[in-house]
């Protein structure tokens, strides 16, 4: 981790300019654009939900980004936070719809946040106490212990059915009553905007700097005089307020929790995963996390009855040959463009897309129908995939899939490589011609 | 309480506590030794489970009670030598990761290749049946079959580690792996048979756990966290401490599930009503037996504010 953060820094330096860092403010308001223009492009109704999804799910898996990636800290209990700040912010809609208590909609985020920040303090405590696989098991623990509670008080987190709500009450605010669809929307892509730019800003305090130090190097910071356990502990706590407000949002989105899907350790797991998939080493990788996180799950869920089993293996690729996550992999790319270089690759990418793909289609044949011999063998042993017709008792149909899965990774294996020989040529041109600049 | 409730909980109790350190010896040996906490390692009793069903549907029960835990540790030391050695140099983080993501894609084949419902893994017939009754209660053969296998298991991993010459060298390989290197032993072979020594008594455990309770793709996950609980009640690395803490935990979930005494019950007996109008009443009405799956969570808890380094762990990290 160590490694690739000086490489960033000593990236990003080069465009920096004083006394305005204009790269930045390019940067935030491309962001905001994007995420005003993005509902007016996606016109579909399913587009404004996976949109609505998206926004949320940036913040938190940033949250848990301030955990994983800038302190070190593998947490398996985050949806504990999410999920709790859902149930806090769905009791206080219904109370305020029943008059009872008075808070308009646009604030219930917060609500969340705040009770996820205190749910943090609460069993932050016990939490952070130690650090590393330690700290894994225990975040384990008490995820299983919060969610197993989730089913002994139904009266507060409904039981299996859950509890639900109408986003639309009280006075319309500035006109806006939070019905439609895009409305909400709107009210999740400021509250995304904000909290990633706090977030970000979080990364500059000095905070946020010697948690970066815990997380390198503890023993150090221990020396310096700082308390590592208390600066885990603060960490924990601001990531779960964003946690929280994530939570609140997403119960305005659905107008629905329930305890047994929203607090268990399997949502955590998945945000630990997309959220390594996106890229922990930078601050953008879980925003990429987020989006491929609501694509697997909404797309590829339809696409495919195996799509758990792609993740999964994905998942186990990316830790295995990527451990930066798709926000490395562009890093690493940019580094190359910089240097202009990226365009001796290109031939090799080709070749390297095209015959993953053809060993990867092979593969995705041969689960296809195996899935499809487990839960359809009733329609009988032909399906379809990808506009081919498939017989999965049929000897052509596997010996096909075979043939096609081993030419496409012999293929594959070659290109690579060829393309680990030019590769490791390009870094060391790279080197050389930073060398050469330090000297000059 | 009365004595047949008692003594009946007490093996029960027992029984499922030495399965559970079947489970966590495996797991405390591969984590003491390589730093690796493996989150695969129930979908390694998993396996086991399947293996033997599958296996025991064609050699019947006793070659499978060899076999499959034979397959599971070629498996865990395949996975070791090809990916987890890979991941090694990158931190600690990926190896709890890729062991992370073993665990989503076992789950996912089990399903694939056996299907999503409970597989009809029986007891072979030698196993069926009580074994003696008490009170008026029997106590099934297979349960005692369990804590049989439990225990000559603790006793063979015992005599391993400190009576024999491999168990020499891991035992230094935990301590200096760099002067167990140097004087001559292949180190990274000897993590790869820990690795999959470790899974295959997760597999054994699977075995004789499947028929005893139930073979489903949720038998993981159901005993994933509390493994886990073991290991740090216990003390992170120590094998006593998980014995111990596995039988403390076993005992307390079999006697807590059978108790129907809520906190009513203690302000009855202390002379003061409770109402449904009363303070906290949803707390209070909360009997014992509907709290259990809280307990060892709870006990988690305690013991990492009160003692965090774990009944008898030595380690402070």
């Amino acid at each position: 981790m160590n490694s690739t953060n000086t490489t960033v820094s000593s990236a990003t330096s080069h465009y920096r300019f004083k006394p305005w860092n204009v790269g930045r403010f390019v940067i935030w308001t491309l962001f905001a654009a994007a995420l005003i223009v993005a509902p007016m492009l996606f016109r579909s109704s399913l587009a404004l939900t996976m949109l609505s999804q998206i926004g949320y799910l940036i913040i938190i898996c940033l949250s848990y980004n301030m955990l994983l990636g800038q302190g070190g800290m593998l947490s398996f209990g985050h949806a504990v936070y999410t999920g709790l700040g859902s149930f806090i912010a769905i009791h206080a809609m219904n109370m305020a719809a029943k008059g009872s208590f008075s808070i308009p909609l646009v604030f219930i985020p917060v609500v969340g946040g705040l009770a996820g920040a205190f749910f943090a303090i609460l069993l932050g405590f016990v939490t952070t106490k130690k650090s590393g696989t330690t700290f894994a098991m225990i975040t384990l623990g008490i995820g299983e212990l919060v969610a197993s509670m989730a089913l002994m008080f139904p009266e507060f987190f409904g039981g299996e059915g859950g509890i639900t709500t109408d986003r639309v009450y009280g006075q319309s605010f500035f006109g806006i009553s939070f019905g439609p669809a895009i409305q909400v929307y709107y009210l999740i892509a400021a509250y995304c905007f904000v909290c990633t730019a706090a977030m970000f800003a979080f990364t500059g305090t000095p905070l946020g700097r010697i948690l970066n130090a815990v997380r390198d190097n503890p023993e150090r910071v221990e020396f310096i005089g700082y308390n590592t356990q208390r600066v885990r502990y603060f960490a924990f706590i601001i990531a779960g307020f964003f946690a929280g407000i994530g939570g609140g949002l997403a119960t305005i989105n659905f107008e629905i929790v329930t305890g047994a899907d929203s607090l268990n350790v399997v949502r955590s797991g998945g945000y630990l995963l997309f959220t390594f998939l996106g890229g922990a080493t930078f601050f953008f990788g879980p925003i990429i996390g987020a989006v491929l996180l609501v694509l697997a799950s909404v797309l590829l869920s339809e696409l495919s009855k195996a799509w758990l089993l792609y993740l999964g293996l994905v998942f186990l690729f990316m830790v295995m040959y990527a451990p930066g996550g798709v926000a490395s992999l562009i890093m690493m790319n940019l580094r190359l463009a910089k240097f202009g270089k990226l365009r001796q690759l290109w031939t090799s990418y080709l070749g390297l897309g095209s015959t993953a793909l053809v060993g990867v289609m092979g593969a995705a044949c041969m689960i296809e129908m195996t899935y499809h011999l487990q839960l359809n063998a009733a329609l009988g042993s032909e399906l379809t995939f990808l506009g081919a017709t498939l017989d999965a008792k049929g000897f052509t149909s596997w010996f096909g899939a075979v043939f096609v899965m081993v030419t496409g990774f012999a293929l594959f294996e070659l290109c690579r490589r060829q393309f680990v020989r030019q590769w490791s040529k390009i870094q060391e041109e790279i080197e050389h011609e930073i060398k050469r600049g330090e000297a000059l | 309480m009365n004595p047949e409730f008692f003594v009946i909980s007490l093996l029960n109790g027992v029984s499922y506590g030495l399965l559970l350190f079947m489970l966590s010896s495996g797991l405390t040996l591969i984590f003491s030794m390589m730093g690796v906490l493996n989150f695969a390692h129930t979908s390694f009793y998993m396996l086991g489970a399947y293996f033997a069903f599958t296996i025991s549907g064609v050699v019947g029960f006793w070659p499978a009670l060899v076999l499959a835990p034979l397959v599971v540790f070629v498996l865990g030391a395949a996975f070791e030598r090809y990916c987890l050695r890979r991941v090694h140099k990158f931190g600690h983080v990926p190896e709890l990761l890729v062991t992370f993501g073993l665990s989503y894609l076992i789950l996912e084949v089990v399903q694939l290749v056996w299907g999503r419902s409970t597989v009809p893994y029986g007891l072979p017939e030698q196993l069926q049946g009580p074994l003696f009754s008490l009170y008026g209660t029997q106590f099934p053969k297979s349960r005692s079959f369990v804590m049989l296998v439990a225990m000559l298991m603790l006793v063979s991993v015992w005599l391993l580690l400190t009576r024999t010459r491999i168990g020499l060298v891991i035992q230094a390989a935990l301590k200096y792996p760099d002067m167990v290197e140097a004087l001559g032993h292949n180190v990274p072979r000897v993590f790869m048979l820990v690795f999959g020594g470790g899974a295959a008594l997760a597999g054994l455990a699977g075995v004789i756990g499947g028929n005893t309770y139930v073979t489903e793709p949720a038998m993981a996950g159901s005993v994933g966290s509390i493994i886990f609980v073991v290991v740090v009640v216990g003390g992170m690395g120590s094998l006593a401490g998980a014995f111990l803490a596995s039988l403390l935990i076993g005992l307390v979930q079999t006697f807590a599930v059978a108790l129907d005494y809520s906190l009513i019950h203690v302000f009855k007996a202390v002379g003061v009503a409770v109402t449904d109008q009363t303070f906290g009443y949803p707390l209070l009405k909360l009997t014992i037996s509907q709290v259990a799956p809280i307990l060892p969570y709870l006990f988690l808890v305690l013991i990492l504010i009160f003692r965090p380094k774990g009944l008898l762990g030595t380690r402070e990290d």
